[in-house]
């Protein structure tokens, strides 16, 4: 068995508030091999801090602490902030929520996706531009010629995503995470980015951290599903074993939404005091 | 009886072109009527029309069989209430939600305000130790059940919901349905919702319209929705990429996994 | 932990009152945060402090003349020396507080309402009010401050009253610009849309709800804009256009020194330390109060 790409134990993040200082995530530890991991739990559960974490991204007044986080064989931790940008980006790679705000306006959208490029490599000119043009193909992009000229405001919001994914995966990062990276947009446009999303990483070899509110969506698209509620992990499921689920703060989220064929007069609610043990 | 909200050929002008193209339909008193979408089909501009928030319009609006002039007056501020999407934006950043609550009171002279106040949010199930608070104090859901208070005060006939529950995680969204469903019960409300999420149409409404490019394709019963039976091809389109993400029953969607090849 | 900090911290404030307490205590503990913002507000403060006090902290009378004294050098009599006519210069400069903290006080009270409604009333209704508002506003922005001071005082006469009522015709096109850029940010918003439709008037709706929202901002650029308010009138003062002597105006002061920069430096230089050192105070008390009230930083907390 080999070392796994990526090792978390016991990350703790904490802030300073008002009557002393507030921990939000309390210890998560997991490890990633090559394989899709879905991280859900609801606004405040910590899963964006715990994603944003492992690329070091919080900053000051934020406090992060992890006894290891090791990427393949490099204690992250150590890394000064010089070393930690070359691995961003170019091993471990994010995609956000709204492609709105990731994108720059002033920038045409080939030119966002050859800085990714040349950032992390020094390719001659004609070489780049064949790579951002056949990275758009990749993301189904139909006329890349067309859309390396246009800005980000003249793309959908599908496409901006499109877009943010070929920019992330240019370098070829082993790892990428994706925190909600479709809940700005139309359902049917979901599914187009989130299978592109699952095939660039099948196809790859990549791992995958998918972050999401959506239980059943993280489901689908990942191997195996860690529950956070509170700055906790309080379960860790393979992703077809959802129905299996036995802890009480799963099954609350499971049952609360409603269904297409929904029949229920009142749905189920869960009591948000509820403190859950581990 | 004289439909609660009827629309009569409505067009929406917005810059040149028109986001809403020949629209109408109408919800009876103590229906709930959703219409859906997806973004850019026009259908929270066909709310906003309603209310006066979107000025340049033609075709016809009737409340309460009164027809819809552009400025919003008392009688109707009670007879008609809105409900947005984002609870973070509707609500004054500056002020408690004691001030939020007590405003429509204040502009419409009415009198025993702090007991209306205390006890509209119980009604909504707002915790009284709450009424001192800043909404940047609140959570998502608590924000969401200030703003149903706050267009409850008034005790509307008809609230029109934009996409009340889609800012909010899924256990919050429960809570809020929740309470959608009990008031209306209660107060024998007519909802006009505005939603992109069908089983939220499931659960909450007795009829919908469906939207496309601010035209309305087709209307249906709930129960077609709960069926899956559209007659329209669009529709189905929505109906099916919609599922899934809520409502695929667990047998199917262990199916869905396994056949992706893990 | 203190009762009162508790207090002041309760999740769940019982009363208005608290709640708004517990909110300027949170304001004030960001603001504490900040080392110039501290000194700053504790320059302003010494301000208010000594031109209330002037009599009882000055060891002479500011008017009271003795030429055998004429001129003299700091001294243990006289801290900071005598002026040309053997006044002394700290007693001076102590009642000239009360003379600068009038001009920055009244040129804020009548310049910032008008500027602040103005720009809200063009920012909230849009259209021509908006074009017609900023128009008349633009003329006045795009003229020098000193030298539109300068000509109104020329045409209603010299004097601290008419150089207040100056410098305060010229300040407020720079608040009516801010009020109407805040209006902008939030005239669509949901919650301003939310009152309209409980049927509250325009008149309501600016006054209660859109006011407040810009008031901050308006407390910022206002005390950002003292320091220069404060300069304005000691340049009117030094061309003689202010405060008519005898008063122990800064400016004056300084314009009356000039004569003597060179063999009694101490005359001209103790009251430009006075104006310098306030004006520093004013400035790191705006940006202090920048970095707690504006929203857009407040917001990610």
């Amino acid at each position: 068995m080999t070392e796994p790409l990526l090792q978390l134990r016991n990350l703790r993040v904490t802030f300073p508030g008002p009557r002393g200082p507030v921990q939000v995530v309390h210890g998560v530890s997991f490890d990633l091999g090559r394989e899709r991991l879905g991280i859900v739990g609801e606004s405040g559960s910590g899963k964006s801090l715990t994603g944003r974490s492992l690329l070091r991204l919080l900053k000051h007044p934020a406090k992060v602490e992890t006894d290891r986080l090791i990427f393949d064989g490099i204690d992250l931790n150590a890394l000064s902030e010089k070393q930690m940008r070359n691995i961003r980006g170019a091993r471990i790679s994010m995609v956000m929520q709204d492609p709105k705000f990731s994108l720059n306006p002033v920038m045409t959208i080939g030119t966002q996706i050859a800085e990714a490029l040349r950032v992390h490599e020094n390719l001659p000119r004609t070489e780049v531009k064949t790579r951002v043009r056949a990275m758009l193909d990749q993301v189904r992009i139909d006329d890349p010629d067309r859309v390396m000229k246009l800005y980000p405001h003249e793309v959908s919001g599908g496409m901006g995503q499109r877009v943010m994914i070929a920019m992330m995966l240019i370098p070829q990062p082993d790892v990428l995470i994706a925190d909600e990276p479709t809940s700005a947009l139309d359902v049917s446009v979901q599914a187009q980015v989130l299978d592109l999303i699952d095939t660039m990483i099948v196809g790859n070899g990549m791992a995958l951290i998918l972050i999401s509110h959506d239980l059943e969506l993280v489901a689908r698209y990942c191997d195996r599903v860690l529950v956070m509620h509170r700055g906790r992990v309080v379960e860790e499921l393979e992703a077809g074993q959802l129905h299996a689920a036995t802890h009480p703060y799963t099954k609350g989220l499971l049952a609360a939404v409603p269904r297409m064929d929904e029949t229920r007069k009142v749905l189920p609610v869960m009591d948000r005091d509820m403190e859950y043990d581990q | 009886m004289t439909p609660a909200l009827s629309i009569d050929h409505l067009f929406v002008r917005y810059g040149r072109t028109d986001v809403v193209k020949d629209v109408s339909f109408s919800a009876k008193p103590g229906e709930s009527y959703a219409l859906v979408g997806e973004s850019g089909s026009g259908k929270s501009t066909i709310l906003r029309s309603v209310v006066g928030m979107v000025r340049d319009w033609r075709g016809k609006i009737e409340v309460d069989g009164m027809p819809r002039q552009g400025r919003i007056d008392l009688a109707f501020a009670r007879h008609c209430q809105m409900i947005f999407q984002d609870p973070y934006a509707s609500l004054h950043p500056r002020r408690t939600v004691d001030a939020t609550l007590l405003e429509p009171l204040k502009v419409h002279g009415i009198r025993d305000r702090a007991e209306r106040v205390v006890q509209m949010m119980q009604d909504v199930g707002l915790d009284p130790r709450f009424r001192f608070r800043f909404p940047h104090q609140l959570s998502g859901g608590q924000r969401q059940r200030v703003a149903i208070a706050r267009a409850l005060m008034l005790e509307p006939r008809l609230l029109l919901l934009d996409e009340p529950t889609s800012a909010l995680d899924v256990s919050v969204q429960a809570e809020i349905l929740n309470l959608l469903v009990r008031i209306r019960e209660e107060r024998n409300l007519t909802y006009v919702l505005v939603t992109h999420s069908l089983p939220v149409v499931s659960f909450l409404c007795d009829r919908l319209g469906v939207l496309r490019h601010g035209r309305l394709v087709e209307e249906a019963g709930v129960s077609a929705l709960r069926t899956g039976t559209f007659a329209e091809p669009y529709s189905q389109e929505l109906y099916d990429a919609s599922l899934g993400a809520g409502d695929r029953d667990l047998a199917a969607l262990q199916e869905a996994t396994r056949g992706m090849g893990m | 932990m203190t009762p009162l900090k508790l207090w002041l911290t309760a999740d769940a404030p019982t009363s208005r009152w608290q709640a708004q307490a517990a909110q300027a205590y949170a304001i004030w503990r960001s603001f504490a945060r900040n080392p110039l913002a501290v000194l700053g507000a504790l320059i302003v403060g010494t301000l208010i402090v000594v031109a209330i006090f002037a009599p009882v902290l000055a060891p002479y009378t500011p008017v009271g003349q003795n030429l055998s004294m004429r001129l003299m050098p700091p001294s243990a009599e006289h801290w900071l020396g005598t002026d040309e006519l053997g006044r002394d210069i700290l007693s001076r400069i102590l009642y000239g507080a009360r003379i600068t903290l009038l001009i920055v006080v009244m040129v804020a009270v009548i310049s910032a309402p008008i500027g602040l409604i103005i720009g809200a009333v063009a920012g909230y209704f849009g259209g021509w009010t908006d074009r017609v508002l900023m128009a008349i506003t633009d003329v006045f922005l795009s003229l020098p401050k000193l030298i539109m001071a300068l000509a109104f005082v020329a045409a209603l006469g010299a004097g601290l009253q008419n150089a207040i009522i100056a410098i305060a015709i010229t300040a407020w096109p720079a608040y009516a610009r801010i009020a109407r850029a805040e209006t902008l940010t939030f005239r669509n918003s949901e919650f301003i849309a939310a009152v309209q439709l409980q049927g509250a008037s325009h008149l309501r709706v600016i006054g209660v709800h859109v006011l407040p929202l810009c008031m901050s901002s308006t407390i910022i650029r206002v005390t950002l804009d003292m320091a220069g308010i404060i300069l304005t009138a000691a340049g009117l003062g030094f061309l003689g256009l202010g405060a008519q002597p005898p008063l122990p105006e800064w400016g004056a002061m300084i314009s009356r020194g000039r004569s003597f920069i060179l063999d009694q430096w101490w005359v001209a230089t103790m009251p430009g330390f006075a104006i310098i050192i306030v004006s520093l105070g004013f400035c790191f008390l705006g940006d202090g109060l920048r970095d707690v009230l504006d929203p857009r930083q407040r917001d990610g907390r």
